[in-house]
């Protein structure tokens, strides 16, 4: 595999990563958000700031890179609580913007410059780069995607949809919507964190502007496009999302026009995405499945 | 006494829904709040639930004051709600649905036995355990969203409106089947109503709401007597 096809997939799989976390909120809570690029900026910086400036390793860090990342997720997941869903849209953009300008304008996060000379991941004395280090993503994705099996398995997926379907129905069968709510936004936000941590080792050097909102808005197409509340939905999504502009290169430039539109046309023509019941994908795919078992 | 609602207040901005209502039930009661479209029995179920608490008022239940605590903290203790036009989680199975019902008490009660108690009473849910809710008949909606307050095993049972949209003969139904389970289970029950008359008939005691007041309170039979009960609500 050349370098350039590790650099893409590296990639693709460390924002998959986020975008699952992304699915968690959105496709399994029902809760809008329009910043979660912040929080992978948030564990980014994390974990730039613990290993170049505490010498730690990143493993070391990745606990508390995680932790961070779903201690603000906490914090912010709260407003969601208390206003409605059009509101909710626009204070996760606020909140994308506010962290933006933090990393960009405060000096201990390298101001404009943003933090180079992040180290490589060590792993048993060995130092990941190119394809050992796209499989340390590709693991973590895997651990991710058992946890959103997990999730939609257990009681708590069922009262998760119990309360985004109807939420005062589902409160009075002893469902608390808070806490659900904030439990989406605290794992939503940890895998954001950990993607954001890989993308930092595997980049070396971050600033502000990889993490502002139009990679928000990218997170969100890939996760629509895919399907919301799937298992495999941001997977699928980022695959396509992410090879798109490397076979077409002009898109590179209207990136930001080409996901909002394509986020327009998907919630008017096909809400549930590619993976969705009753998605024209799924109505093509499953018939040739069905064919090849016979 | 099991449930005290006490002069409570409910208003939606400048819309005052209800003033002042005060009511209760013993245990093992059945009893109707009666009233015509816009009185408020769906504002003072709401209340007595928690979704939309009273601004001024108490709400006691088994001694306790329950005015400030959420709705899911309430149907912990043993309150439960049929909501008006069912409200069952459209994407979940019937199944599932009554899984709801159960949510945190997986350690306490029988889940498997809690819901075949509960397809005893409602075979047609038994029939239709794997379908999606959103594909039963508004019948059988209503009878999945009362099996779903059920199978918790509740010391009071809200509904609202059940026989909204139902044929007479499911209404009786329905309302049969309330019955039995307060006289052979002992479920007390609070019975929202604009159908009066199959309310009353299944209740020993009832309340008349007008415009987010009680306007009559007495014993289903003095009730059904009323020359006003009668003209408004019996029609004749
Ligand atoms: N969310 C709300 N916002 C504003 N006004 C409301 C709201 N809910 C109810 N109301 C008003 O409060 C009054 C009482 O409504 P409520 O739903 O309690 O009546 P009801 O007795 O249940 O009627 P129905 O038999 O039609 O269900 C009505 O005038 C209604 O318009
Ligand atoms: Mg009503």
């Amino acid at each position: 595999m050349s370098a350039y096809v590790v650099t893409i997939a590296t990639l693709m799989v460390v924002q998959a990563i986020a975008v699952c976390g992304l699915n968690v909120i959105v496709g399994y809570a029902g809760q809008i958000s329009l910043g979660h690029a912040a929080f992978f900026g948030i564990g980014a910086y994390s974990t730039a700031v613990l290993t170049t400036k505490l010498g730690i390793s990143f493993w070391t860090a990745l606990p508390l890179v995680i932790g961070i990342s779903a201690l603000i997720g906490l914090l912010l997941g709260l407003p969601s609580l208390r206003v409605r869903e059009d509101f909710l849209a626009i204070t996760t953009i606020g909140i994308n913007f506010i962290v933006e300008a933090v990393f960009r304008y405060v000096p201990f996060f390298g101001g404009a410059l943003g933090i180079g000379g992040i180290p490589r991941v060590m792993f048993f004395g060995v130092r990941l780069k190119g394809i050992p280090f796209f499989l340390l993503c590709l693991g973590f994705l895997v651990l991710v995607l058992l946890i959103c099996w997990w999730l939609t398995r257990s009681w708590a997926s069922l009262a998760c949809y119990a309360i985004r379907e109807e939420e005062a129905a589902a409160s009075t069968m002893g469902i608390s919507p808070v806490r659900f709510k904030l439990l989406a936004f605290v794992i939503g936000t940890a895998m954001a964190g950990l993607g954001g941590s890989l993308y930092a080792h595997y980049m070396q050097f971050i600033s502000a502007g990889d993490f502002s909102f139009p990679i928000s808005v990218g997170f969100l197409a890939m996760l629509v496009l895919g399907g919301m509340g799937t298992l495999w939905g941001p997977v699928v999504g980022t695959l396509i999302l992410g090879i798109l502009p490397e076979l077409f290169r002009p898109l590179v430039d209207y990136r930001i026009f080409f996901y909002t539109l394509l986020l327009l046309l998907m919630i008017r023509f096909q809400p549930g995405g590619l993976l969705g019941e009753n998605s024209f994908a799924r109505k093509i795919i499953t018939p040739l499945l069905k064919g090849l078992r016979k | 006494m099991l449930l005290e609602v006490n002069n409570i207040h409910v208003s939606y901005g400048d819309i005052q829904a209800v003033c002042g209502v005060s009511f209760h039930i013993e245990k093992g009661e059945l009893i109707s709040i009666i009233g015509a479209n816009g009185a408020g029995k769906s504002t003072i179920l709401n209340a007595v639930m928690g979704i939309f608490p009273p601004q001024q008022g108490k709400i006691i239940f088994k001694g306790q004051d329950i005015t400030n605590i959420f709705s899911h903290q309430r149907a912990r203790i043993g309150i439960r709600m049929v909501p008006e036009r069912a409200r069952v989680f459209p994407r979940l199975t019937v199944y599932e649905n009554l899984l709801t019902g159960l949510y945190g008490l997986r350690n306490k009660l029988p889940v498997e036995e809690r819901i075949s108690s509960m397809y005893s009473v409602f075979p047609i849910l038994e029939e239709r355990k794997n379908q999606l809710a959103n594909t039963l008949s508004g019948g059988e909606q209503q009878q999945l969203s009362i099996a779903r307050a059920l199978v918790s095993n509740p010391e009071v049972l809200l509904v609202d409106e059940v026989s909204m949209g139902l044929m007479p003969k499911l209404v009786d139904q329905v309302f049969g089947i309330l019955e039995q389970l307060n006289k052979e289970q002992g479920l007390t029950i609070l019975l929202v109503e604009q159908n009066a008359v199959a309310s009353l008939a299944v209740s020993s005691r009832g309340y008349v709401l007008e415009t987010g007041t009680c306007a009559l309170q007495g014993s289903a039979q003095e009730l059904m007597d009323n020359s006003r009960v009668k003209e408004v609500y019996l029609g004749h």
